[in-house]
C-alpha cells in the first residue's frame, strides 16, 4: 500500500508517524514544496530572533526519516488525477497512490489593498516568508507597520522590535485580540506591548499602501487618515487554506477542502486534514476550519486511521486548549473562555495587583461546573484541567484543589490563597476552603 | 541570497549602543592589562596592572550586565545568541577558546615553582596575590591560589550577571546564589582558612569520585595525620559519608541537581561564566552515544583505580606497588588536568560549558545512575501543549534533546540532566517543570497526546 501525504507540516508528519505504527509494511511518501524536512512552524520566529538556527527547529534529526522508512520528496504537487490515483510533481515525476492525504496547510491572507504587492510587504506563515523577511529587513528598515492584532501580529512585533525597529500595530478591534481575549487579559498584554515600546493604533485599519520610486513600501495610510512612514509592512490578518491542488483535482472546496468526520474529501481514497480542511458538519461550538498546531496534530493522527483502513475514527477535537507567549507573558487556556461570558455563566477573574499574573475561571451559574480557564503569567497543569473540565467539576472543588493544577517552577510565588480569598469575597454563597497548596515533595 | 541554513546568520542585528560598547571596552581593557601584569619587568607596576585589570574586568562586566539586563523587563533574554560571534562559534569564540586553553596548559604544566619560587609565565600574577594570600591563608600565594581567585571571581561576577538575567525566576535566583555561596565559602575561603590554621587544604564541597584522591589511601593517610585527631578524622568521615550515603539520599529526593547545579564548583562555573555558551552543546544522537561510552568508562576506571590503590596500600599484593603510582598519576594527568581543565573549560566557547560534566565527570556518572534508577526527580511535560519549537533542547547545556520527550508528552528522566531548570524557563508554552514526585508511574506520560513509539532515541 502506498500512502502519499502532501505537506510535511505537523499534520502530514503526525499522520506519517501514526501510519507507520499502524501499518509497518506500508510505503509512505511525504511531499513538501516548502522544506526538505519537517520543521516547527511556531518556532520560525526564534530563528529570526537568533535564539536558534534553522536546524534547531527541526523536531527530528535528518536520519529519522530514513530509519523509519518515510520517503521525503521536496517538490511541488501540481496536479491530481483522482480517477488514475496519481499526483503530478513539478519535477516531472508522477506518484501513484493508494490513499492520498492533502495536508497542504495555509498561507497568509494578503487582503486587497492597493499596493499590497509592493516590495517590503508580506505575510508571515511559511519558511519562504521568513527568508523574504530576513532579506527585506536586513538593512534600511527603521520603521515597520504590522496590520492585525492577533498571534502572528504580536510575534512579528516582538521579532522586529528586538532588532531595533520602531513598530506600529494597526488593530481593527478596540483591544488586543479582541475577538478572543476578555478585556482584563487584553489589558495585561497591552502592558507588554507598552513595555516593549510597540505603538498600537486601535480601531484603525489599513487604507492604502504607498510606494517609493523603487516600488518598495514607504508608508501606509490608515482609515483614520494618518500616514505612517514605514520601510516594511507585515500583513497579519489571518491565514487561508492552500487549495490549489484540491481544485486541480476537482475536489469539492469551500473555504477549505470539504471533508466529512473521517476527514474524507469528495473523491474516493483522498483525505484532507489540518489547516486546509473544512469540516462539513463541525460539532456545536466548534469551527469548520481551524488553523492551529494542536488541531493539526490531532487531525493528522485521526486521518492516519482512515488512511490505513484500520478502524477509522471520527475526528473529535476534545476539550479545547491553546497557549501563546506575548513577549514575556505566557498564556494558557483550557476549555472555553469567550471574550464575553456566555449567558448562564459566571466569569471569575483574579489579577495580581502589581505583577503580570491573571487567572480566570468560567463556570456555570446553576451547576457551578467549570467551563474554561485563562491564565497569564501562570502555568497550569493541562491534564488536571482537562479532567476537571471533562467531568464538569464544580468551581468550589476546583478552587479548593487549585494547588494540584499549579505548574509553576519550584520557589515561584504561589497565589492560590489570594485567588481563593477573592473568590470567597465575590461569591460568599459558595465560599471555599483551600485544601491543597503545591509542595516541593509531590507532583 | 538567504537559504534556510543561513537564515539566522542573515537576520538583522540591532545596532550595539554606545553605552554597551563603552562597557565592553572596559572589560577588554582589563583583559589587555593582564599582559603588562604578566610581562612588565617592573614588578611593582605589574602588580598595579594586575589589580587594575581585575577591577576593570569585574566592574565592566557588572555594569554591562546591569545595563544589558537590568533595564529590560524581566524575562527570557536569548536574542541574537546564534548571531553574535562570541556565542555562536565565531572568531571571538575561537580566540576566547584558544586563550582559555592556553591558560590551562600554562597553569597545569608550565607554572610549577622552581627552587627560587619562580612560577614561570604566571610568576608576576602569582606574586601579585601574595598580600591577599598572606592575609587569608597565612602563606605566600601559589599558582593554585591564583587559579582559585580567578575561578571564584568568575563565578561571583558572572553569577551576578545570571541573577540579573534570570531575575524573573526564583528558581534561578536561589540556585545561582547557592552556587556562588558554595564556591566562595567552601571552595575558596574555608580551604584558605584551614591552611592559615596549619590544617590540610580541604574542600568540603568536593567529593569522591570527582575529587578522586579524597578516598585514595595516600590522601586519607595525609588527612588523618595532618588534620589532627578530630578534624582529620572528620574530613575522611565527611568524604565517605557524603560519597556513599549523602549522594544517594539527596539524589533520591531531588535528583542530581542538588549537587551539579547547586553546589559543585565545576557546575558553578558552567552555570555562571558558561551561561552564554549553553546552546553550543551537541544535541545529536551521535553525541549521546559518545557521552555514554566515555563517561561510564571514566567511572569504571576510577572505581577500579581506587580499589587497586587500597589493595596496593594493604600490601597484600606487593607487585602492585610498581603500577599503582603511575596509574594514579596517569589518571590525574588525563582526566583531572587534560579533560576537566583544558578541555572542560578551555572549550567552553566552542562546545558549551558542560563538556566535562557531560562526557567526563565520574561524579556526574554516579549521580546520573542514581537519578535515572533511584530518584523521585523528573521533568514533567504539560499535557499536549508542546509545539516542538526546540527552545528547551537549545538551552540544554547537557545536550539532551529535551523536545523529543516534550513533543511526545513524556517526562524527561535522563541520567545526564543536571536540573539547571533552563528548559523550563526557556519554554514559551510553559510545558516543562522540574518535579520531585512519587516513584510510581514516574515514566507515565500525558494522556492528552499519543506518543509515537517510532525509533527516535535508540
Amino acid at each position: 500500500m502506498h500512502l502519499v501525504l502532501i505537506g510535511n507540516g505537523i499534520t502530514g508528519v503526525t499522520c506519517a508517524l501514526t501510519a507507520r505504527q499502524l501499518r509497518p509494511d506500508a510505503r509512505i511518501t511525504l511531499v513538501s514544496a516548502e522544506s526538505a524536512h519537517h520543521f516547527s512552524r511556531p518556532a520560525l520566529m526564534y530563528v529570526y530572533l537568533g535564539h536558534m538556527r534553522y536546524q534547531d527547529i527541526k523536531p527530528y534529526e535528518d536520519w529519522f526519516w530514513a530509519e523509519n522508512r518515510l520517503e521525503l520528496v521536496h517538490a511541488t504537487a501540481t496536479g491530481l488525477d483522482t480517477a488514475a490515483k496519481t499526483v503530478q510533481l513539478d519535477n516531472g515525476s508522477v506518484l501513484t497512490y493508494d490513499k492520498l492525504l492533502l495536508a497542504t496547510g495555509s498561507r497568509g491572507r494578503r487582503g486587497s489593498w492597493p499596493g499590497s504587492e509592493l516590495a517590503g510587504v508580506q505575510t508571515f506563515v511559511t519558511l519562504p516568508d521568513l527568508e523574504l523577511l530576513t532579506r527585506d529587513t536586513r538593512q534600511g528598515v527603521q520603521q515597520a507597520v504590522i496590520v492585525g492584532g492577533g498571534l502572528i501580529g504580536v510575534e512579528l512585533a516582538e521579532m522586529l522590535a528586538a532588532k531595533g525597529m520602531a513598530v506600529t500595530m494597526l488593530i481593527r478591534d478596540a483591544r488586543y485580540w479582541g475577538a478572543i481575549l476578555p478585556a482584563e487579559e487584553a489589558a495585561l498584554v497591552q502592558r507588554q506591548l507598552d513595555a516593549h515600546h510597540i505603538v498600537t493604533r486601535y480601531e484603525t485599519e489599513l487604507e492604502e499602501i504607498l510606494a517609493d520610486e523603487n516600488g518598495r513600501v514607504r508608508a501606509v495610510r490608515t482609515t483614520t487618515g494618518e500616514e505612517l512612514p514605514c520601510q516594511w509592512l507585515g500583513l497579519a490578518i489571518g491565514v487561508e487554506p492552500n487549495l490549489d491542488l484540491a481544485r486541480a483535482g476537482g475536489l469539492e472546496t469551500d473555504k477549505g477542502v470539504l471533508v466529512n468526520e473521517f476527514l474524507q474529501t469528495s473523491a474516493p481514497e483522498v483525505y484532507a486534514a489540518g489547516d486546509c480542511a473544512q469540516l462539513r458538519a463541525p460539532a456545536a461550538g466548534e469551527v469548520a476550519v481551524e488553523q492551529l498546531w494542536y488541531t493539526g496534530r490531532q487531525q493528522g493522527e485521526t486521518v492516519a486511521y482512515a488512511l490505513c483502513g484500520t478502524a477509522p475514527r471520527p475526528y473529535r477535537r476534545g476539550t479545547w486548549f491553546n497557549s501563546a507567549k506575548f513577549f514575556d507573558l505566557e498564556y494558557q487556556t483550557y476549555g472555553r473562555v469567550p471574550a464575553e461570558p456566555d449567558a448562564g455563566e459566571h466569569s471569575f477573574c483574579w489579577q495580581h495587583p502589581t505583577r503580570n499574573a491573571l487567572l480566570r475561571i468560567n463556570f456555570r451559574a446553576d451547576t457551578l461546573a467549570v467551563t474554561g480557564l485563562n491564565v497569564l503569567g501562570l502555568r497550569q497543569r493541562h491534564d488536571t484541567w482537562a479532567a476537571w473540565l471533562q467531568a464538569g467539576t464544580p468551581v468550589t472543588e476546583v478552587l479548593a484543589n487549585l494547588g494540584t493544577a499549579n505548574f509553576d517552577p519550584e520557589f515561584f510565588r504561589q497565589h492560590e490563597k489570594a485567588i481563593v480569598a477573592q473568590f470567597n469575597q465575590q461569591f460568599p454563597q459558595h465560599a471555599v476552603q483551600l485544601r491543597r497548596r503545591k509542595g516541593l515533595f509531590r507532583v | 541570497m538567504t537559504s534556510a541554513q543561513t537564515l539566522t546568520a542573515d537576520a538583522p542585528l540591532p545596532e550595539v549602543a554606545g553605552t554597551e560598547k563603552l562597557l565592553l571596552t572596559l572589560v577588554g581593557l582589563g583583559l589587555l592589562l593582564l599582559l603588562p601584569a604578566t610581562f612588565d619587568a617592573d614588578a611593582q607596576r605589574a602588580h598595579w596592572c594586575f589589580f587594575a585589570a581585575l577591577g576593570l574586568i569585574s566592574v565592566g562586566t557588572l555594569s554591562w550586565a546591569g545595563w544589558k539586563y537590568g533595564r529590560k523587563p524581566p524575562g527570557v533574554h536569548h536574542h541574537n545568541l546564534w548571531q553574535r560571534a562570541s556565542t555562536s562559534r565565531g572568531a571571538v569564540a575561537w580566540v576566547t577558546g584558544i586563550v582559555l586553553t592556553g591558560f590551562y596548559v600554562i597553569l597545569y604544566w608550565f607554572s610549577s615553582p622552581d627552587d627560587q619560587g619562580n612560577y614561570g609565565p604566571l610568576n608576576q600574577l602569582v606574586h601579585a596575590l601574595d598580600p591577599f594570600s598572606q592575609w587569608l591563608r597565612g602563606r605566600p600565594s601559589d599558582q593554585w591560589f591564583l587559579y582559585g581567585t580567578f575561578y571564584t571571581l568568575a563565578i561571583l561576577v558572572m553569577g551576578v550577571r545570571g541573577l540579573l538575567k534570570y531575575r524573573h525566576s526564583p528558581y534561578h535566583l536561589i540556585r545561582t546564589g547557592s552556587l556562588m555561596f558554595f564556591q566562595l565559602g567552601f571552595a575558596f575561603l574555608l580551604p584558605g582558612l584551614l591552611l592559615a590554621f596549619q590544617r590540610p587544604e580541604f574542600y568540603f564541597s568536593y567529593f569522591w569520585p570527582l575529587k578522586q584522591d579524597y578516598l585514595f589511601p595516600d590522601t586519607v593517610g595525609y588527612l588523618l595525620k595532618d588534620g589532627g585527631p578530630a578534624l582529620g578524622v572528620f574530613m575522611v568521615f565527611w568524604t565517605a559519608v557524603i560519597s556513599f550515603v549523602g549522594v544517594p539520599v539527596l539524589t533520591y529526593f531531588f535528583g542530581k541537581r542538588w549537587y551539579c547545579s547547586w553546589v559543585c564548583g565545576c557546575g558553578g562555573l558552567a552555570e555562571t561564566a558558561g551561561d552564554p555558551y549553553r546552546q553550543l552543546s551537541d544535541k545529536s544522537r551521535t553525541a549521546w552515544k559518545w557521552e555514554v561510552r566515555i563517561i561510564y568508562s571514566v567511572l569504571v576506571i576510577i572505581v577500579l583505580l581506587t580499589a587497586l590503590l587500597w589493595v596496593g596500600a594493604s600490601g597484600a599484593v606487593p607487585a602492585l606497588a610498581i603500577v599503582t603510582q603511575p596509574l594514579s598519576q596517569a589518571y590525574g594527568f588525563v582526566i583531572g588536568a587534560l579533560f576537566a581543565g583544558v578541555i572542560g573549560v578551555g572549550f567552553y566557547p566552542l562546545m558549551g560549558a558542560r563538556v566535562w560534566c557531560r562526557f567526563g565527570c565520574p561524579m556526574a556518572a554516579y549521580l546520573g545512575l542514581l537519578q535515572k534508577h533511584f530518584s523521585r526527580f523528573r521533568i514533567t511535560t504539560n499535557g499536549a501543549q508542546c509545539i516542538s519549537c526546540g527552545n528547551c533542547s537549545n538551552v540544554c547545556e547537557m545536550g539532551i534533546d529535551v523536545k523529543q520527550y516534550a513533543q511526545r508528552g513524556e517526562p524527561i528522566i535522563r541520567a545526564s540532566c543536571v536540573g539547571c531548570g533552563m528548559c523550563s524557563t526557556a519554554c514559551p508554552r510553559g510545558v516543562l517543570n522540574l518535579e520531585n514526585g512519587p516513584r510510581e508511574n514516574r515514566y507515565q506520560g500525558s494522556q492528552l497526546i499519543h506518543a509515537d513509539s517510532l525509533r527516535i532515541l535508540s
